[in-house]
């Protein structure tokens, strides 16, 4: 059974796509999957960061490349999940290189032993987002209910049709419940409407993410996050199961205030 | 020299020229004349001409990369056919280079000419989709923010009309542009330029003519278009 290539990406920067790798990759291992995470960002590497893993690299992507060592050796195990590894990019070198072709050979290789791949993609159009998608058997793009990162997923989607990487899909991340009450966020469905693709997470804004990045510990690994929630849900429906969307309460509204009411630790 | 393929160095850059055959073949002697040449090629911008060739996204999106391995950027690709055409918009190349067309590639249109030749267009454009065509344009799906339509005629939207729509492009103020919610970042008729108005709650369907000299939205009308009105 060969392994499937997910690439996340966005067009967009910072709307979650490193926290999303991390954390899918991880909630894939945790159901038992052989996972290895792909971080193309080539020169502005981060998935090594939120991993907690940037002290064990000792060779990058772009070494396995350029075969200055085995892919075996590029492929850092987390302790805390044996079942993930990670691969991180080089610091010190840029997006030209690589190419698509180098990002297929490494898949295909990979392929052989994982059950999935996930691949961080970096912002943008341009050579690192196009290595990034050239091996991908599914493609999901990261967006904030926000105007100008829906315009980029929107650019973005477009792209990924016209390479012909099947039916993109879709996690609207950060979603702030307060704003959204107030009309002053775009509701998912708003979103939804102009991007036309499948849903499948939704996860909402915790400061908590901020916290575990700093700590080097994937917020799926958190038990009492709800993003941490919303990320293991997404890693469900990757495997095939069939998670309804969890109900975002508003903190501050009608039922926040009772529940903290009869909780007086609140959530 | 193979005989096919013509390398010529122009202001834009390379300009690559192939002639006719299957593709497979006429693609390997490209590649061939250029891995010939690489040392001197390498790092050049290239604008692609196969003329009669119909080309995919997948063929289109492949070659790019195989060119972009030897450090060949691949910017434009020009053609007679329509639906390398598309392909290439949609994968973000130009289709047109401002330099004169050498005599011996005929175009199959000479840019923008009155003719009731429409164009349809099946799908939703979105963000950076770019269409242009010197008839009129229908599209059945919506038009996004930051995609642009460009029509030397008028312009149909059979969907939601949030990005640009130039109607009339090449001078034509008669040209209208209709849409079911017509909500435009930025619409045109010939010269003229507006934006849209702070968005209604309900949207209805809408034309957008010149009149009285003025670029003006209406509501659309069950009974029909007055031919006076545009």
């Amino acid at each position: 059974m060969t392994g499937k290539v997910i690439t996340i990406t966005s067009g967009k920067g910072g709307v979650g796509k490193t926290t999303a790798t991390a954390n899918i990759s991880a909630g894939l291992a945790a159901l038992n999957h052989k996972v290895v995470c792909i971080d193309a960002d080539i020169g502005l590497r981060n998935l090594d960061v939120i991993l907690g893993l940037e002290n064990r690299i000792v060779y990058d992507l772009v070494d396995v490349v350029e075969g200055r060592c085995k892919l075996r050796q590029a492929m850092i195990r987390d302790k805390r999940l044996p079942e993930l590894y990670l691969i991180p990019a080089a610091q010190t070198r840029d997006k030209s290189a690589l190419s698509p072709s180098d990002m297929i050979k490494v898949a295909n290789e990979l392929k052989k032993e994982m059950d999935y791949i996930v691949i961080d993609s970096p912002a943008g159009i341009e050579r690192g987002f196009r290595n990034a998608i050239a091996p991908a058997d599914e493609v999901v793009i990261i967006t904030n209910p926000e105007v100008s990162a829906v315009r980029d997923a929107d650019r973005i989607i477009g792209l990924v049709e016209a390479e012909e990487k099947g039916p993109a899909k879709l996690i609207i991340n950060r979603i702030n419940v307060d704003m959204v009450e107030s009309g002053d966020m775009l509701d998912s469905e708003d979103v939804l409407e102009l991007l036309a693709i499948k849903l499948i997470g939704l996860v909402p804004e915790d400061q908590n993410v901020i916290v575990s990045s700093n700590r080097g510990v994937p917020i799926v690994m958190e038990n009492n996050s709800k993003a941490g929630k919303a990320f293991q849900n997404i890693a469900k429906r990757i495997a095939g199961e069939n998670v309804p969307f969890m109900e975002f309460n508003s903190d501050s509204g009608f039922l926040g205030k009772i529940s903290k009411m009869i909780r007086p630790g609140g959530n | 020299m193979n005989q096919s393929v013509h390398l010529k160095g122009i202001r834009e850059g390379l300009l690559l020229s192939v002639g006719e055959g299957p593709w497979a073949e006429v693609e390997q002697s490209m590649l061939q004349e250029i891995d010939d040449q690489i040392d001197f090629l390498r790092g050049a911008k290239l604008i692609l001409d196969v003329e009669n060739h119909d080309l995919n996204a997948s063929t289109l999106g492949k070659l790019r990369d195989i060119l972009s391995d030897r450090e060949l950027s691949l910017w434009a690709v020009l053609s007679n056919s329509p639906v390398t055409e598309q392909t290439a918009q949609m994968l973000g190349l130009a289709t047109k280079i401002h330099q004169a067309e050498p005599e011996q590639n005929s175009r199959a249109y000479d840019g923008f000419s009155d003719g009731d030749e429409a164009l349809l267009v099946k799908r939703t454009l979105r963000s950076g989709n770019s269409i242009e065509f010197p008839g009129h344009i229908t599209v059945i799906g919506d038009v996004n923010p930051g995609a642009e339509v460009v029509a030397g005629g008028s312009v149909v939207v059979w969907g939601r009309c949030r990005g640009m729509v130039h109607a009339g492009a090449e001078g034509d103020e008669s040209a209208v542009v209709c849409a079911l919610d017509l909500s435009p970042t930025q619409l045109r008729i010939a010269e003229k330029i507006a934006v849209s108005p702070q968005r209604r709650e309900i949207s209805r369907p809408e034309m957008a003519v010149i009149r009285d000299d003025q670029l003006i939205a209406q509501p659309w009308e069950i009974q029909g278009f007055n031919s006076n009105d545009g």
